[in-house]
């Protein structure tokens, strides 16, 4: 009995060479086990290794190898052959340039992670001699979840608002702004407000909920966005109410 | 080739490197930093620790505990000056991440948990859920955002480091996007790329850890230290090597082999009850763990699968809230990529490679025989983890030595260095560039990095494995050497600038090659049996003979050149390591 093939069509482009994206089309071996990583793997050590795109852990946590397998964004290590058809078409992510084959330059999107200030802004200084900062499982529960986000950029790739607004902050970087202002630890939510809750931050997200569809961490970047849109309203309308309150 | 002026070069940016970044911000934010990394510096494998970072914090244990536990764990090839400074620091360290807002798993009262290792007497591993890496390294690179003196290089490889007259004074390296070479001129360079476990087939490594920053500092005339000593972690998944945490021992998980029955306690690591409990069974340290695995497949114990022998961790007595709390991620990989729910079924593992406790060799600043170089994290070797390293030592290693690494390096920069002729750099740069051009350039050759990759890889596994002997050591270094040659005809068959990673995987193998030979030779030369180092030909350790560090001296012609250099023993003189019941 041979062995069962599949087909891969992957998307090549050189910017030295080609003029346009092509598809390329190559034929792996099939294996119940193997997800589509493993067969771009094969393609690259056994039939061609021109092919460039990124991996590295195989575990779905370092987050390099975000593609679109048959029209969906996932993490090449985490998508399985077994559940797609005969035929596999890889693409890079889109919403980026593609800096070649399934490399996209995601310049933009560390600019944006940067620009929400994702870092702690404590509460009280303290000397590390005298101890952690005290935290309930409670209150690590508040900011948990927001904390998974790989940075893997299929959120990106998914939004229709970053497609039409590139401006826009965008889903990963504002869950992450939101991991921080929930942390009880941390005092920093009007600094990173002015990003957040500029025209580029929230009020862009027009809720479509496809980043939430898409995360392989099920981080919900969708619901970190309506609720800081909750709590920006809640301090506008504060300021009004109370001016001697500092924001 | 552009010249990019900076006072401190970092390669890598994992937990090590970021680490030593901020340390340098830190001491003088005057200081300009180039960290420079062949990756992202979230996508360095720092990212998949899983289980956790050791440091003394709970009423219940010591310094001392944690520094028996670990010298003991080591077979007493650890320096001890370097451990008990570790030991001391690690604390510290671990609260200063929590300070820039580390998620650690809590007590109820808000301090922060602990959980129980292998080898260790008391619990004292700092956890964030199975993902401690992932967030440690996260929490690093977040935090590095704040300091404007730190400018990030993503994606360029480091080739070469300009060392003249023993003085170290940049690097060069590839910038991916463009495929041009740049040299980093600076007073000094760390290097912080992490481990090589990708010379071997099967291993918990990703992709990125061809130990580079190792080769790089061996052919600059660094000795690699120790490098026989390659730990193998137990419980990794079959297949993939994907790791299963250690951590989910210390929650109380058991090893089975075919027949239902904890076979560890056939080896000097029982009685089976009560469990769980410390330093015993499958809380024994990894390479005993390891070593146990081979001698039950011996005998037939084992389970064979298509992906090669197996024996069983069974975690279904945690049940599935405690799984879900502590240990999602586990689930999560195994109900992925095996089929298999911990909570119903047991978890088909196997020893995998996992890490490399030799590396570029330090003193306890991180600094090397290099002047203005240091290295910190899994490429060095300080050495706090001798023949085996205890599990979650390796995450504080990072941050103890990362942050040792900076200040050091800062300190170093401030002072004032003396010019050197800058002809002799370019020239150094050059001759680097040169190198790279000539491999981008060939036409024709006949082996494939693929192909000699593979080759290098069975090389090691038939050779090097948990268990070795002079024959198969022999053969292995043999092996290593034909393949150096047959990569001299290494063919290149992408002739693009961008994003070469056709180019970029025969630099790596190159790294690769080094590396291998560099632990085979060693382990071939250490005559006894240490920790990770098993030779069946001389399974005792000889401590009138051996206790002692290796160095591996490149040659660019041969085989390194082996010597030795003492281990520094402060209290704790060198013993039987005892666990299980006869500790007790």
């Amino acid at each position: 009995m041979s062995e069962r093939v599949i087909e891969l069509d992957i998307l090549r482009y050189d910017p030295e060479q080609d003029e346009a994206p092509h598809f390329q089309t190559y034929t792996v071996p099939y294996r119940d086990d193997w997800v589509v990583l493993d067969a771009i793997n094969y393609v690259k050590d056994e039939l061609d290794c021109t092919l460039s795109y990124r991996w590295s852990c195989h575990m779905a946590v370092c987050g390099s190898c975000g593609m679109i397998v048959n029209g969906e964004p996932v993490l090449a290590c985490h998508a399985f052959l077994r559940d797609y058809p005969q035929k596999i078409r890889i693409e890079p992510l889109q919403n980026f340039p593609v800096e070649r084959d399934l490399v996209v330059v995601m310049d933009d999107f560390m600019d944006k992670l940067s620009s929400v200030k994702p870092y702690l802004v404590a509460r009280e200084e303290k000397d590390v001699d005298d101890g952690e900062y005290l935290q309930t499982p409670a209150e690590l529960a508040q900011f948990k979840q927001y904390t998974a986000c790989i940075n893997c950029l299929l959120c990106y790739s998914a939004c229709p608002q970053y497609a039409l607004t590139e401006s826009f902050v965008g889903p990963a970087a504002l869950a992450l702004a939101h991991r921080y202002n929930l942390d009880s630890r941390d005092v920093g939510r009007s600094v990173r407000e002015d990003v957040v809750a500029s025209n580029s931050g929230i009020w862009e997200c027009s809720f479509v909920g496809a980043c939430s569809e898409v995360c392989p961490k099920t981080v919900d970047p969708a619901a970190a966005i309506q609720q800081t849109k909750i709590a920006s309203t809640g301090d506008y309308f504060l300021k009004f109410l109370m001016p001697w309150k500092r924001q | 080739m552009q010249t990019i002026h900076t006072d401190i070069a970092i390669v890598g940016a994992g937990g090590a490197g970021l680490r030593a970044a901020i340390a340098v911000a830190e001491v003088d934010p005057t200081l300009k930093i180039a960290l420079i990394s062949k990756v992202y510096p979230m996508r360095s494998h720092t990212v998949a620790a899983e289980g956790g970072a050791a440091g003394v914090i709970k009423g219940n244990d010591s310094f001392d505990n944690h520094f028996h536990d670990t010298v003991a764990g080591g077979d007493w090839l650890c320096d001890q000056d370097a451990v008990d400074l570790f030991i001391h620091e690690a604390p510290r360290e671990l609260t200063r991440i929590e300070h820039w807002g580390c998620p650690w798993s809590r007590e109820p009262d808000g301090q922060v948990a602990v959980r129980p290792f292998g080898g260790m007497k008391v619990e004292r591993t700092w956890y964030a859920a199975d993902k401690t890496g992932f967030h440690l390294l996260h929490t690093l690179f977040q935090t590095s955002l704040k300091y404007p003196s730190i400018e990030r290089f993503d994606e360029y490889f480091s080739t070469d480091l300009i060392v003249i007259d023993g003085r170290c004074h940049g690097v060069t390296a590839i910038e991916m996007r463009t495929g041009q070479v740049h040299l980093f001129r600076s007073k000094c360079v760390i290097i912080a790329t992490g481990g090589a476990g990708r010379v071997f087939p099967f291993t918990t490594n990703g992709a990125i850890k061809t130990g580079d920053g190792m080769a790089m500092a061996y052919r600059a005339g660094v000795p690699l230290k120790d490098m026989e000593f390659v730990q193998y972690h137990p419980t990794g998944l079959p297949g993939t090597g994907i790791l299963i945490t250690e951590g989910s021992r210390g929650e109380g998980g058991i090893l089975v082999n075919k027949d239902g029955y904890r076979y560890l306690q056939d080896y000097d690591l029982g009685p089976p009850d009560p469990w769980p409990r410390k330093k015993a069974m499958e809380l024994g340290p990894r390479d005993r763990l390891s070593q146990a695995f081979w001698h039950e497949q011996k005998k037939g114990r084992t389970i064979s699968t298509d992906y090669g022998d197996v024996v069983h961790l069974d975690l279904r007595q945690l049940g599935e809230a405690k799984i879900n709390e502590r240990l999602p991620m586990v689930r999560e990989l195994s109900s992925s990529y095996i089929g298999v729910d911990p909570v119903y079924e047991p978890i088909p593992v196997r020893p995998v490679v996992h890490y490399t406790m030799g590396g570029i060799d330090t003193d306890v600043d991180a600094a090397t025989s290099v002047e203005g170089l240091y290295a910190a994290g899994e490429c060095a070797c300080v050495s706090i983890n001798g023949a085996n390293r205890l599990g979650s030592n390796s995450l504080t290693e990072l941050l103890v030595f990362g942050a040792r690494a900076g200040r050091g390096a800062a300190k170093f920069a401030m002072c004032g260095v003396a010019e050197t002729n800058d002809q002799q750099i370019q020239a150094a740069a050059q001759a680097a560039e040169d190198r790279i051009l000539q491999l981008f350039r060939r036409t024709g050759g006949t082996e494939s990095v693929s192909g000699l990759r593979r080759d290098m890889n069975d090389a090691m596994e038939a050779g090097a494995g948990i268990y070795r002997s002079e024959d198969t050591l022999q053969a292995c270094t043999e092996t290593l050497q034909q393949i150096r040659e047959r990569y001299k005809d290494v063919l290149l068959t992408d002739k693009s600038n961008v994003f070469n990673t056709d180019l970029i995987g025969a630099l790596e193998l190159g790294s690769m090659i080094d590396v291998a030979a560099a632990m085979a030779c060693s382990a071939l030369q250490r005559k006894e049996s240490r920790g990770s180092h098993q030779r069946l030909d001389h399974p005792e350790r000889d401590d009138a003979a051996y206790l002692k560090h290796s160095l591996a001296h490149y040659s660019a012609t041969g085989l390194p050149n082996i010597d030795y250099c003492g281990v520094m023993i402060t209290r704790s003189q060198p013993a039987e390591r005892v666990y299980g019941g006869a500790q007790e």
